[in-house]
């Protein structure tokens, strides 16, 4: 039962007198039943009661619609129990009923941070599906949107990351330099949101003028504010004494939960996609694959800030040896006839409508195609019986794998920690939720 | 082919059915009931280590005859290898299938993506849930494809049940437990939670 006890509080709003002299003048003089001064009342025993806390689902910490329910004894989480589907679309399901081609709209609303990597996973599990080589420039220019999608997506996490841990200045500074990659993004696409951008055997459009001087730029400029930020955050106090520590997941167990990209590697596991699993001819670029030691929230920002660092140099990789061609595989069955083309050579315009009323047929099989996304290993699955619509579409979501560890990882840390846990997962619920 | 198709045909005979590859990846079939070991055994066996679980997902086929498969995707962190195993449901019995989350914790989830989209069950599940469709979702399993692509009920219906929802039913028993709030709600109420007849839609009251 409650217990009677007289708390005294010190409480007051400061101000400044006339003279400019700081003043504390105390709460509650105007009201001399004196509240928050003096209590007599009254107290609720709430030792040894578990209090229930429902975070979300709306609730800008928990990075779109995620909705947690928090047992908490005191200011410690017992246990989290996670919620999601509040944005589900039914991707999987809609794709069953579309060409192969007509699905990449969909991709880009799954990890809507890093639209373009989830469009070039997209057309390299159909070509895996379809026995089709990609061009040589094609191959380059996928490359190039891989990595500035992991910039951008990376971006996103650590300005939404520092704001949920109190920092703003980097907010900024981050979604500065990621609207540049956005202005890159509507230059060669014309959306800088939902790019859509690779078709099957290549892409919607080549880069236009201007394109690599741009992506290059971005390159030289980009380490700056990297490094601005890197002085801000890596060695500050309270940044260190949010993050470290906090959140630990050992090797074994990160493998156990299925984790993937950058959570993974921070536990010491050094698996990526990119060179366990080669894809995109990323076995001739020279880059390194950060790995943390603790596991912890702080090693999980340490990946993250120096995979940004590694894809620039990719990027710059990349642009040196961008060859020239075409960007679309030569085979009229798969990739469209130019327009020139389509409108006076009658052969030609067979396959336009052929393509575009009854799509591209794929062979009786299934393919699975993983690609390192910068949440994890984002991987597509496709079963085809022979039809120009899958049987299946299925996505490896790696947020939505990565957030079944939270409440393993959140158990017995503060609740504001758990802000801090949930923000180095980094969820996007269009991807979780599908 | 990958070899260890050889390998679990030495060892599990029988239980191994058909194996193919498609697209450059190796697919084995397994019968349902010896699923829990072989994966032990392609977890922990010497020269298998297939220790990351990389997806578990089901399809269905248009051809109504054909069975629901279980499709679990694995890769040896160690040796680079990939391996999908494949688990064949006839769709005449019930869809029963073991759970691997005591092999894999990773799993749980998954397990209930599946659960919810197509109806499976995963005998030792500690949590099975739906996890995508919200838990008094009535409808069915979406990723069937007896399932229509707009849904089951209509645009008027589904307008109906998400008003007359019962805010109850946004917390799960085990949440409302935990509440202090437990002890406070109605003794009927509390009686017909524990029956398990949450979230049942109420009629509207001018119907």
């Amino acid at each position: 039962m409650g217990t009677k006890r007289t708390i005294e509080l010190e409480v007051a709003t400061s101000g400044v007198d006339a003279q400019g002299k700081a003043t504390r003048v105390p709460l509650g003089v105007a009201d001399q039943t004196g509240v928050g001064i003096l209590t007599d009342r009254e107290e609720p025993a709430l030792g040894g009661d578990h209090m229930l806390v429902n975070i979300g689902p709306q609730h800008p910490a928990t990075h779109g619609v995620l909705r947690l329910v928090v047992e908490l004894d005191g200011e410690v989480v017992v246990r989290v129990i996670p919620h999601i589907g509040y944005l589900h679309s039914g991707f999987e399901k809609l794709g069953e009923y579309r060409y192969y081609n007509q699905i990449v709209p969909l991709t880009d609303r799954m990890d809507y941070l890093a639209p373009m990597s989830n469009n070039v996973c997209l057309a390299l599990a159909v070509e895996k599906l379809m026995g089709i080589e990609i061009t040589e420039r094609c191959k380059v220019l996928r490359v190039i949107a891989c990595e500035l999608s992991r910039i951008i997506s990376h971006l996103v996490w650590l300005g939404t990351t520092s704001i949920d841990l109190g920092a703003f200045t980097p907010f900024l500074w981050c979604f500065q330099e990621r609207e540049r990659v956005y202005n890159l993004q509507e230059m060669w696409t014309g959306a800088r949101l939902t790019t859509s951008l690779t078709r099957v055997g290549g892409l919607m459009a080549d880069i236009p003028d201007g394109f690599t001087e741009g992506v290059r730029e971005f390159c030289a400029t980009l380490p700056k504010t990297m490094d601005e930020t890197d002085r801000l955050l890596t060695r500050n106090g309270i940044w260190c004494a949010r993050m470290q520590d906090i959140g630990i997941l050992t090797a074994e167990e990160a493998i156990n939960y299925s984790l993937s990209g950058p959570m993974l590697r921070a536990s010491g596991v050094p698996y990526d996609v990119r060179k366990d699993r080669p894809y995109l001819d990323y076995e001739t670029y020279d880059f390194e694959v950060p790995i943390g030691e603790k596991g912890d929230v702080y090693d999980r920002y340490l990946c993250r800030f120096e995979e940004m660092r590694q894809s620039v140099r990719i990027l710059q990789q990349a642009l040196d040896r961008l060859p020239d061609g075409p960007i679309n595989v030569d085979d009229s069955r798969v990739s469209l006839p130019p327009k020139s083309e389509a409108m006076n050579d009658m052969e030609a315009m067979i396959f336009h409508f052929k393509q575009v009323m009854e799509g591209i047929e794929a062979p009786v099989g299934e393919a699975y195609m993983p690609i390192e996304g910068p949440k994890g290993e984002l991987g597509y699955y496709f079963v085809s019986d022979g039809t120009a619509k899958p049987v299946r579409f299925r996505v490896r979501p790696p947020a939505f794998i990565n957030l079944a560890a939270l409440p393993k990882m959140a158990e017995g840390h503060l609740l504001s920690d758990l802000i801090a846990i949930n923000a180095s997962v980094d969820i996007v619920m269009g991807e979780v939720d599908r | 082919m990958n070899p260890t198709v050889q390998a679990l045909r030495n060892k599990f005979q029988g239980a191994i059915g058909r194996a193919a590859v498609s697209c450059g990846d190796t697919i084995v079939y397994v019968k349902a009931a010896n699923l829990s070991e072989v994966m032990v055994f392609l977890k922990e066996g010497p020269d298998q280590e297939y220790n990351y679980l990389v997806d578990i997902t089901a399809v269905e086929y248009r051809d109504p005859e054909r069975p629901l498969e279980m499709v679990y995707e694995l890769f040896s962190l160690a040796r680079r290898a990939q391996l999908r195993v494949k688990v064949e449901l006839d769709k005449s019995e019930e869809l029963v299938v073991d759970s691997l989350v005591p092999l894999w914790n990773g799993a749980n989830w998954l397990e209930r993506e599946v659960y919810d989209m197509f109806g499976v069950r995963f005998a030792g599940h500690p949590d099975l849930r739906r996890i995508l469709m919200w838990e008094t979702y009535a409808e069915g399993h979406p990723l069937r494809k007896d399932f229509p692509l707009r849904g089951r009920f209509s645009r008027a219906e589904q307008v109906r049940q998400a008003l007359n929802a019962n805010p109850e039913a946004h917390y799960s028993m085990e949440e409302i437990s935990i509440a202090e709030a437990y002890h406070e709600i109605p003794a009927e109420m509390r009686e017909r939670l524990a029956r398990g007849e949450r979230g049942k839609i109420a009629e509207p009251e001018n119907s």
